[in-house]
């Protein structure tokens, strides 16, 4: 069954292949400008490369209230290295403009990764919706994540956006009831992010118990894929997820090996291994769907 | 008698465009179960009841509204009432609140209150109602704040809190506000957020007003009594602005009654020096509206949608947001929002203390400056309520480095 929309964006493409594959989709989140706008260039591409199939770029915010130790750090080096949301969305366009090469052994093009912007709302309503939306998506964004836009508030937000074919991603969480995760997923296109733990980003050892739960009730909430969150740092994670998500988010994992390089050739080389080993995990580990849906 | 929580319900939680619930989704049931309890609590008579009780016997009320007859002299213009929030309890009007939500906190069956403060007042009145309920207690403060207010640090590690010290940004209440959240975030099924303030998402700028209402219905029997008329002027500090609402609220239908709210001007106009969100007209920079920690209301922050950092000496009122309420009562001249600076809140205490014999908190000292820099242009016919909304022991380390 293909779920790809007439109006369909890279992001539903790539999940409509994920899912005709039955592999699990791995999302790598990285905060734009950390260290610097040019860095983030070259991780968007090492993080293709690896074969990462959706990049969220982070916005730095200077009160990341929903971010553990590890983004916040990140996004005071951002916010340092003077980045602001003209910037993030200039390295989209930088993206899009590049003569590329193409995943290994694939056909696709590394220039054309599907990209999602996850911002704090207040950077985008300082923009301007109308401004944001038309300059994010004339970069080549694909969606827009932001964390505390909630379906309550976001009418206004989903209008300008959709008239811009920009998908709108909105978290589900642990909390959110089964009629809550039904509305959310009403309010969201390109996939749901499904939030696997009450808490702030940051990798942790082991997934929620209640998880496999959790995921079965947003099943039942949508037809939309679902990209779990939170948490998630290893092959063994993703293993356990492959034929329960359709992806895994990758994030502070990652920018804990920016954080941790000593250049950015050594950071952008350490991405591309991370994103490799967990692809290996969900195209030939215990990961591998019994079929898709 | 009046019921204790009566308030119109705003829809969403929306004062005009401001307010509403901006916050990550894991927050949104626990926001609606709040809401919830607390619209079955305003109609419930033992709740009620427990709450008057408590004010009464265990936080101090009614509080006085004291004539200050030499300061009015002294200054020379209206007669000065001061409602004497800072003779509560813990030793200031956040009290009213803490006792609010506490009881909210059993209701719903959570033994763990989280809470955020800057000058420490709010973070004492959670320790102290938490230890009155036993209910374990974290508290949120900027490493800058824990250094100027020491005293309350103490406070409420002896009555069993744990303090926790934030490092990250301005150390000061914002980003305690931030940790308060990321631990809410993470422990919503134990933990009750008693925030502090007239701030963040629905319904927490009502509820607080709500609970601090009081200080208004009460001052507003108090001056009927002693004057036999409504004030013409009301005027109280506004860092979030919890006791200024709670003043104001039940004086909003009567048309003839100014409000006043005084912010803190801090060393100047230019961002970064100062915490005033509606004193542009005063040439101070830096507000417009946006989203910060749940609400959509005025905020001091750059171009680029990032939050400015900001300076008061007092660490009540060193905060980039002001409550949604007041940005609605700004936008619609029923309130006017001035601020004074760091030098004429400091003359002011010192005034106070020497005509009054009453040492006042630093956030207080603003109003006291604030009406202090309008007494030419009032009428000695006039009649002015100040909101003394808090002590001046915590402040003392501050004021003895002057003397």
């Amino acid at each position: 069954m293909s779920v790809v929309a007439a109006n369909s964006t890279r992001i539903s493409k790539r999940f409509a292949e994920l899912r005709a594959s039955g592999e699990l989709g791995i999302v790598a989140y990285i905060t734009a400008g950390d260290p610097s706008l040019d860095a983030t260039l070259r991780f968007v591409l090492a993080l293709a490369s690896g074969g990462a199939d959706v990049i969220e770029l982070g916005v730095p915010f200077s009160d990341p209230l929903a971010d553990g130790p590890t983004i916040q750090r990140a996004s005071e080096r951002a916010l340092k290295s003077g980045t602001t949301l003209a910037g993030v969305i200039d390295v989209v366009r930088r993206v899009r403009q590049l003569k590329s090469g193409f995943v290994s052994n694939e056909l696709r093009p590394l220039n054309e990764v599907p990209i999602v912007l996850f911002s704090y709302y207040n950077p985008i309503l300082q923009m301007g919706l109308e401004k944001f939306a038309s300059a994010a998506a004339g970069a080549g964004a694909d969606g827009v994540l932001a964390t505390d836009m909630t379906p309550e508030e976001s009418e206004d937000y989903r209008d300008v956006l959709a008239a811009h074919h920009l998908d709108t991603i909105f978290l589900g969480a642990p909390t959110s009831t089964d009629e809550r995760l039904a509305k959310i997923a009403a309010c969201s296109s390109g996939f749901l992010y499904l939030i696997s733990r009450t808490g702030v980003t940051g990798a942790k050892d082991a997934l929620p118990d209640d998880l496999p739960a959790l995921l079965r009730r947003a099943r039942k909430a949508t037809q939309l894929p679902i990209a779990v969150g939170f948490g998630i740092s290893l092959p063994g994670h993703v293993s356990v997820l492959g034929g329960l998500a359709d992806a895994a988010v990758i994030g502070s994992a990652l920018v804990s090996e920016i954080e941790n390089a000593k250049s950015v050739d050594a950071a952008a080389a350490a991405l591309g291994d991370r994103i490799r080993a967990l692809k290996d995990a969900a195209r030939h580990g215990l990961s591998r769907r019994e079929g898709a849906p | 008698m009046s019921s204790i929580l009566q308030s119109p319900t705003t829809a969403a939680g929306r004062f005009g465009p401001y307010g509403g619930r901006y916050v990550p989704e894991t927050l949104m049931v626990p926001l609606f179960e709040l809401e919830r309890v607390y619209e079955l609590a305003k109609s419930d008579a033992t709740f009620q009841a427990q709450f008057e009780a408590l004010l009464k016997n265990f936080a101090g009320r009614p509080t006085p509204l004291q004539f200050a007859s030499r300061l009015t002299e002294k200054l020379g213009g209206p007669r000065i009432y001061l409602k004497r929030e800072d003779l509560l309890h813990t030793g200031a009007h956040k009290i009213n609140n803490a006792i609010g939500q506490a009881l909210l906190a059993v209701k719903m069956g959570k033994p763990r209150i989280i809470a955020e403060t800057g000058a420490g007042q709010h973070g004492v009145a959670s320790a102290t109602v938490a230890a009155h309920f036993g209910l374990e207690c974290v508290v949120y403060m900027g490493t800058e704040d824990m250094a100027r207010q020491a005293l309350n640090v103490a406070r409420m590690r002896m009555l069993g809190t744990q303090v926790v010290g934030v490092d990250s940004g301005s150390r000061t209440l914002k980003d305690a506000i931030n940790e308060a959240m990321r631990d809410w975030v993470t422990n919503v099924r134990t933990t009750h957020y008693l925030l502090g303030s007239v701030l963040g998402a629905h319904p927490y700028p009502t509820m607080v007003r709500d609970f601090q209402s009081v200080i208004g219905r009460e001052a507003r029997e108090q001056i009927l009594v002693a004057e036999k008329r409504l004030p013409t002027h009301l005027i109280a500090c506004v860092g979030g602005g919890s006791n200024a609402i709670g003043l104001f609220h039940n004086f909003m239908r009567d048309s003839d009654v100014k409000m006043i709210g005084i912010e803190a001007g801090g060393r100047g106009g230019q961002l970064g020096e100062h915490a005033a969100r509606l004193a542009a007209a005063q040439g101070f920079t830096g507000a417009r509206p946006g989203v910060l920690q749940g609400t959509y209301t005025y905020v001091l922050q750059n171009e680029d949608g990032q939050i400015a950092t900001t300076h008061s000496i007092s660490a009540g009122l060193d905060y980039p947001a002001i409550g949604p309420e007041h940005a609605w009562l700004a936008d619609q001249h029923r309130a006017e929002y001035s601020a004074v600076s760091d030098q004429a809140a400091l003359d002011a205490a010192r005034l106070l203390s020497r005509t009054e014999g009453i040492i006042p908190a630093l956030e207080s000292a603003h109003a006291i400056a604030g009406l202090v820099e309008r007494i030419p242009k009032m009428s000695k016919d006039g009649l002015v309520i100040l909101s003394l909304s808090g002590r001046g022991d915590k402040d003392m380390d501050t004021y003895s480095r002057l003397l």
